[in-house]
């Protein structure tokens, strides 16, 4: 539903756009800030998790008689544990094997069995005494090699989705999408210049600081309780009580502070099994992962194989785009983003011809989950390197050539829909208007740019307003504040009465307290919880004028709400001093009970969002290492509530994709096992890797929002990749297809074209 | 399991505790002395969430034993503030929005807190690698660099009595 | 009556037709006339889908209105992260 009320445009806003200290901020400087390791329960136990050492492997026979013997052990858990109450197919179904294996563990690290002790040491000596009987298959983690006609089956009964006719024997390839419109074969006849590569990106893991860790109690009669770090609480409410047969109801989840998520956060992994534990065990039990655990067990996000072909003439005109987009997700279908990928490879360019094929690919690795704006990174990788490539061939500055192609308004979309006013455009425009984009470089540097695209939503979220009797306002909200949203929902309940800041906080209710609200991803919580909490605020006013009217002896209609006070609405409808918030919520005992506004909807019209970056590296040539020297990225946030963390988005997304194009990847060794499964091996930036992140946040309000807000979390990471692999061409002369470009291939890259004599692709 | 007895100053006060011989002291601090300021991000010495200062030296607690800290001085995040005063640093980081989540501010700040005790007047590339051993991946650095140049700052011009009236404007 | 537009992999479930006429009046009866006309399409309905509408795409709103002269896109379900 979107409002009618279409941003005043020209509205002046006295605390949206402010930068307030955020509520939370206090705790979270002091230590005191309670994440999701640190809770812990009267007689509480130790759970842990045996796991697969094998990527592929069919599970005979488990015995956990010695195990469940040692003193101290007080429940001991495996597939047995676990009924299928899902109907044995579909993603729960697919959800519940991966959170327990049954008749095969799928990637090396899958949960085959638990226990819950007094101590973590017996936990651990524990989980030594379970013996697992397995009959070890062949594997394969290679998104290309997975797709062969003679590689490792993970399921004998996965038939292609969406080819025609349908395949008479199984593969490792699930689905596959097509997206695009016109005849990008005639497009290509009118090509002067076609470029057509292929690309390979690892796969990178969210690598959010905080494990999974869970704290569990549950009786026998299926009453339970579970204070956990997700996005979602209520996600993990509902898809918890589904997989362990309980009412939905009967669980009350707590939401922890939230140490990070990324997308990573988005679905359940220890959860269901510190409940399960609870449960066998009537003891509170409390489940935390390693490390080791978050990097070989819960999701990173898909590798992938790409090609992609772009045709144009002369003049720089696209007459045709084509990709092949190969995802591997993991062991379950639907889990890689492909769709995603193909959906938004192309979706920065007018084009007339345009075709996106996707391919869902299932392999021996951990199930993947959502990492910011999922599915994008890569496809946009492939392309803007293929833009940036056509535009040297066409003797064209970069920029030049995307801004005559850009889509705009009107522009019919690389997957179908028209597009309504979008902001590409001006982050172009604002980019080619950048000092950073007319600085000088250094030797052994590379400028390179690229633009992205992410959807953004809305989706189901529900907000309580309450007004205790002094005029302070409490908001309580759904979704996870995972990057200071509470501070941002405070904003805009503040603007919309018309009071300050202060008298407004904003927590984080639990399952049971409040409705339904939709996990923390798309970018959604500024966008669809703010505006839940503007339409609570509203609806808390029309209760505040109704007090005032019943006060005044009016009819409620004849009474409007301005800046913190209720009005007589004009001249006819009496002669009424104005009544405060604060005098209206003293005398609420007395004229009718408590106050509190409420508001529970789907929303919709998030809009889609764009941004370009631009960056500067500098290769060292004796090492290959890059280091980026100067970065900026531009993004359109509609309008941005508390800018400080509209550019922490900016500069957080910006920085994960710094590290993917750079550094981070899963390395598998010829046994299917992970090789660098800590943060000493997968390296994530720090901050001497760093420059400061510079950001240009361009307002152009969606209509879709009362104040023209826009989601911004997670176009940010989209540009980084390419504009880095642009970068690098621009210093070294190579084009390298493969991603992360760390300094062994790098200084390969240019050692062979040192050889070659030339300009080559890597 | 027979326990070892410890004796330690934690934040200036005197604490004993009794651990098993395999715990660390960043499993003391969280499980058996209720002090959880302290992440667990690793276990390995990689992210430095689990940052503590041992007799004033920057440390990974993850990496030491809980009976190693026998007859040393520990600081925590916990010890950081003085009564209602923040500290410069901890009042910085909020200003300047130099945190997202959350999780890794502790031991950003302690490492903060031990590299402007040993230089007040850092560079920004000091402090990028007096920092390199603590991950965030919220903020991209950007503003935590901002903050803690900010910080030493205000330390240098010795003014930090105001941290107190901000403590409690924002409580 | 609607005119909706599918995803080129959904082809084999509307006998080769990327464009299909469906008489509704928003976007759940849009989706249980999908169904039951195609009932191919009933799996990838179940599992998930977004609808596109004049730009604005829907992960729910089935009492989202359609007019006969709005653009439809039947998408695949928009998650994030
Ligand atoms: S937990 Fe100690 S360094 Fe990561
Ligand atoms: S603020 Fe989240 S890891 Fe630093």
């Amino acid at each position: 539903m979107p409002l009618d009320n279409a941003p005043e445009s020209k509205r002046k806003f006295n605390v949206v756009g402010t930068r307030p200290l955020r509520p939370d901020g206090i705790d979270k400087v002091t230590g005191r800030a309670r994440f999701g390791a640190d809770a812990s329960a009267p007689g509480q136990l130790v759970g842990r998790i045996l796991r697969s050492p094998h990527a592929h492997a069919i599970i005979k026979k488990i015995d956990t008689s010695k195990a469940e013997k040692l003193a101290g052990v007080k429940a001991v858990i495996t597939r047995d544990d676990f009924p299928d109450h899902t109907g044995g197919s579909g993603g729960l179904y697919d959800t519940l094997c991966n959170v327990m294996a049954r008749e095969k563990a799928f990637y090396e690290g899958h949960a085959v069995a638990a226990v819950a002790a007094t101590s973590a040491s017996i936990a651990r000596a524990a989980l030594k005494l379970i013996k697992v009987d397995y009959e070890v298959l062949p594997h394969v983690t290679d998104v290309d090699e997975a797709m062969k006609p003679n590689a490792p089956l993970l399921h004998k009964d996965m038939f292609t989705d969406g080819v025609d006719p349908k395949p008479k024997k199984p593969s490792n390839v699930a689905r596959r999408f097509e997206f695009g419109h016109g005849d990008v074969e005639e497009g290509f006849k009118k090509a002067d210049i076609i470029v057509e590569r292929s690309f390979k990106t690892e796969a990178a893991h969210q690598g959010y600081i905080e494990p999974h860790a869970a704290l569990a109690s549950m009786g026998p009669d299926g009453s339970a309780e579970l204070w956990c770090c997700t996005q979602g609480h209520y996600m993990v409410r509902d898809v918890c009580s589904q997989l362990l047969g309980i009412d939905i109801a009967r669980l009350r989840v707590t939401q922890s502070e939230i140490g990070g998520g990324f997308g990573g956060k988005t679905t359940v992994f220890i959860e269901p099994v510190a409940l399960a534990l609870a449960r066998k065990a009537n003891r509170p039990v409390k489940v935390v992962m390693t490390r080791e655990e978050v990097f070989k067990a819960s999701g990173p996000t898909a590798s992938t194989s790409i090609d992609i072909k772009i045709g144009v003439t002369k003049d720089g005109m696209i007459t045709a785009a084509d990709g092949t987009f190969r995802y591997q997700g993991g062991p379950f279908q639907g889990c890689s983003p492909a769709e995603f990928g193909g959906m938004s490879a192309f979706a920065q360019f007018h084009l007339d011809n345009v075709r996106a094929v996707a391919y869902d690919v299932v392999a021996n690795r951990p199930k993947t989950i959502s990492y910011r704006a999922p599915g994008a990174p890569m496809a946009n990788f492939a392309v803007e390197s293929v833009i940036e490539e056509l535009a040297h061939k066409l003797g064209m500055a970069p920029i030049d050539f995307r801004i005559k192609n850009a889509a705009r308004e009107g522009t019919k979309s690389s997957y179908g829909p028209t597009y309504g006013p979008i902001g590409l455009g001006a982050t172009l425009e604002a980019a080619k208007n950048h000092p950073h984009f007319k600085a000088p470089l250094g030797p052994n540097q590379g400028r390179g740019m690229a633009a992205g695209f992410w959807f953004n939503f809305g989706g189901q979220s529900c907000v309580t307003l309450n007004i205790p009797i002094d005029g302070s306002i409490t908001v309580s909200v759904g979704s996870p504040d995972i990057g200071g949203s509470r501070a941002s929902m405070c904003m805009m309940v503040a603007e919309e009465l018309g009071i300050g800041y202060d008298q407004v906080r904003a927590i984080i209710a639990d399952t049971s307290s409040l409705g339904y609200n939709d996990v923390t991803d798309g970018s959604r919580t500024t966008f669809a919880t703010g505006m839940a909490c503007i339409l609570a605020a509203r609806d808390a006013m029309k209760k505040l004028c109704a007090r005032a009217a019943a006060t005044w002896g009016i009819p409620e209609d004849a009474v409007t709400w301005e800046k913190g006070y209720a009005k007589p609405a004009g001249a006819n409808a009496g002669n009424f001093a104005p009544l405060s918030l604060k005098e209206i919520a003293a005398a609420s005992p007395g004229t009718g009970g408590p106050i509190a506004g409420h508001h529970e909807y789907s929303a919709d019209g998030a809009g889609v969002s764009f941004a370009t970056h631009i960056c500067d590296v500098e290769i060292d040539p004796e090492t290959g290492r890059s280091q980026i020297v100067r970065y900026t990225v531009i993004q359109d946030a509609g309008k941005a509530v508390h800018p400080s963390y509209v550019e922490g988005q900016f500069q957080g997304g910006a920085v994960q994709g710094i590290g993917w194009a750079l550094n981070e990847e899963y390395i598998y060794g010829k046994d299917g096992r992970l090789q660098n499964a800590g943060f000493l091996d997968y390296r994530i930036p720090v901050c001497s890797d760093l420059p400061m992140i510079d950001t240009q946040i361009l307002e152009i309000p969606n209509p879709g929002h009362p104040y023209g807000v826009r989601g911004v979390g997670e176009t940010s990471i989209v540009p980084p990749l390419a504009a880095i692999a642009n970068a690098v061409a621009d210093a070294t002369g190579v084009r390298f297809t493969q991603i992360p470009l760390s300094p062994p291939r790098v200084l390969k890259g240019i050692e062979e074209a040192k050889k070659a004599g030339g300009k080559k692709a890597a | 399991m027979s326990g070892i007895t410890v004796n330690t100053k934690i934040n200036g006060d005197p604490v004993e505790f009794i651990c098993e011989a395999d715990e660390t002291l960043l499993d003391v601090l969280r499980n058996r002395l209720g002090l959880t300021g302290a992440k667990e991000g690793c276990s390995t010495g990689d992210c430095g969430a689990c940052s503590v200062t041992v007799d004033g030296r920057l440390t990974c607690s993850c990496l030491v034993l809980g009976a190693e800290a026998e007859g040393h001085n520990i600081g925590t995040i916990e010890g950081m503030a003085h009564g209602e005063s923040l500290h410069p640093l901890q009042s910085k980081f909020l200003e300047h929005a130099a945190l997202q989540c959350g999780i890794c501010t502790p031991g950003i700040l302690v490492a903060a807190k031990s590299l402007l005790e040993k230089n007040p007047d850092p560079t920004e590339t000091e402090i990028r690698f007096g920092l390199a051993g603590n991950l965030c991946r919220c903020t991209g650095y950007d503003k935590i660099v901002r903050a803690v140049q900010d910080a030493a700052k205000e330390m240098r011009s010795g003014k930090s009595a105001k941290s107190k009236a901000t403590a409690k404007k924002r409580a | 009556m609607a005119r909706v537009v599918l995803w080129g992999s959904l082809k084999p479930h509307t006998g080769g037709k990327l464009e299909v006429d469906i008489e509704a009046r928003n976007v759940g009866e849009l989706l249980a006339r999908l169904g039951e006309t195609y009932p191919g399409l009933q799996n990838q309905i179940k599992r998930g889908v977004s609808v596109s509408i004049d730009g604005l795409i829907y992960r729910e709103g089935w009492l989202e209105p359609l007019r006969p002269d709005s653009e439809v896109f039947l998408l695949p379900r928009m998650t994030g992260g």
